[in-house]
């Protein structure tokens, strides 16, 4: 199955040292185009996640049946029947979700990051940690977009969860700044997006920078935790 | 292209091609049966969300026929921005034609077209407008969507209920910048700019043509 060692290996991945949004730079198209506010990045993120756990899992249980020369275009047509297959799915039975998600579900196929951990991950590995892998990178793409989301609407338009009324109908935007800010059209275009998100690269190099600075300087490590890496 | 003395190869090819052929008529297969057994539902939804948008409107009181099957089917029609067939819904109470609900295009928005719905009663009133589409700037000019108006008791939108050609001139069909009576917030003029002219222009195209619009025929439906 799956061993512990294993699994912190696949999460760390996902999250922060190949996180798809900081690290990859991948997905961006979505990226600019939803994270207006944190809500909606988190709600992407959340269907990201969904299509990713399926479509690796997928790939990963056919992987032995797929010819090495095709592999892309049967890569496109299983993430692309899929995506459809959770977008009928959810408009049919869940649709109160669906009004939330559902314009967010057909911009996922654009989204390269799902064809890329298919071809870099699933391809190649056991349906669980495929399923996993799918996963946690989802869980990285979205700290990241509700991280960036939050900062772009604060700086943007001085509130926090806009649109979360769409989501929970009782719970109501947070208006952070008073209601007199000048509200600040960059960050709410596509051009603010690409400078937030490169604070938050170098943000993400700094620290990884920091962490290996401290880690020369620090006495070799104890045996136990040798070769964790 | 291979050429047919390389066996092999064309040999590989039919056998690649017969496998990306049975892949994609499994996914094929997949997403014809996801979709026929999602239809039903999918459909029953889409009527749900149409009347509950003519409810935002036209209040479900007001008439008593099965509005979503009393249609006229519109040309394109310039008058209202529409540039393809629309439909037209007619709302009856008694057989009698008490309003119309239709849609409209403004489509001098900051970026693009607004998309809008309209109620317009028999007296020519303004039953209510709401924005269904649209691309404004997000936090700025999308306050002529009711969801994102921060005033919740009195939405930007609302303005223009009961408003009717006999009741205000026709400068006041126009934001306060422009002379006229509809509020705007500052800061994003062109938006409420577009959405205003759209409804002047869409109310008088309801009253030059209210003969076929208001007529009683086709009640027995």
């Amino acid at each position: 199955m799956i061993s512990r060692e294993e699994f912190k290996n696949i999460a760390g991945k996902g999250i922060w040292t190949q996180n798809s949004s900081i690290a990859q730079i991948l997905g961006l198209c979505p990226l600019l185009a939803v994270t207006t506010n944190a809500v909606n990045g988190v709600m992407l993120s959340l269907a990201t996640i969904l299509v990713m756990a399926i479509s690796n899992l997928a790939v990963s249980a056919l992987r032995n049946f797929i010819p090495h020369e095709i592999r892309i275009p049967v890569f496109i047509l299983i993430v692309a029947a899929l995506v459809t297959v959770v977008d009928l799915l959810f408009n049919a039975n869940l649709h109160e979700l669906y009004l939330v998600l559902g314009i967010f579900i057909p911009l996922i196929v654009t989204n390269c990051i799902v064809l890329a951990r298919v071809e870099a991950f699933a391809a190649k590995n056991p349906p669980l940690q495929s399923t996993f892998d799918g996963i946690f990178m989802g869980v990285g793409m979205l700290w990241t977009l509700a991280l960036l989301g939050a900062m772009r609407e604060l700086i943007g338009a001085g509130t926090l969860f806009g649109g979360i009324d769409m989501v929970f109908p009782n719970l109501h935007p947070i208006q952070l700044l008073p209601e007199s800010y000048p509200n600040f059209l960059l960050a709410m275009l596509p051009p603010g997006a690409f400078i937030l998100l490169g604070c938050m690269i170098a943000w993400k190099n700094w620290m990884d920078a920091r962490a290996a600075e401290r880690a020369k300087l620090k006495p070799p490590a104890p045996v136990a935790m040798a070769g964790s890496h | 292209m291979s050429s047919a003395r390389e066996f092999s190869a064309t040999g590989m090819a039919a056998r690649t091609a017969g496998i990306l052929f049975v892949f994609v008529i499994i996914f094929t297969a997949l997403l014809s049966a996801a979709y026929l057994w999602t239809k039903p539902a999918i459909e029953a939804s889409a009527t749900e969300e149409k009347m509950k948008l003519i409810d935002e409107v036209l209040p479900r009181n007001a008439y008593d026929n099965a509005l979503l099957d009393d249609t006229i089917s519109l040309p394109a029609t310039p008058e209202l921005g529409l540039s393809d067939v629309s439909t037209l819904y007619r709302a009856r109470l008694a057989g009698q034609p008490i309003a119309v609900v239709f849609e409209a295009v403004a489509p001098d928005g900051y970026s693009g077209k607004i998309r809008l719905v309209l109620a317009i009663r028999a007296d020519g009133q303004v039953s209510g407008v709401r924005v269904i589409q649209h691309r404004e700037t997000p936090g700025l000019g999308d306050y002529v969507e009711v969801k994102k108006d921060k005033n919740k008791a009195r939405p930007w939108i609302t303005q223009f209920q009961n408003m009717s050609l006999a009741a205000v001139t026709d400068k006041d069909w126009k934001v306060k910048k422009d002379g006229g009576r509809i509020d705007y917030y500052a800061g994003a003029t062109v938006t409420p700019r577009a959405v205003s002219k759209a409804v002047f222009k869409a109310v008088k195209w309801a009253e030059t043509n209210r003969k076929q619009l208001f007529s009683s025929e086709g009640a027995a439906k």
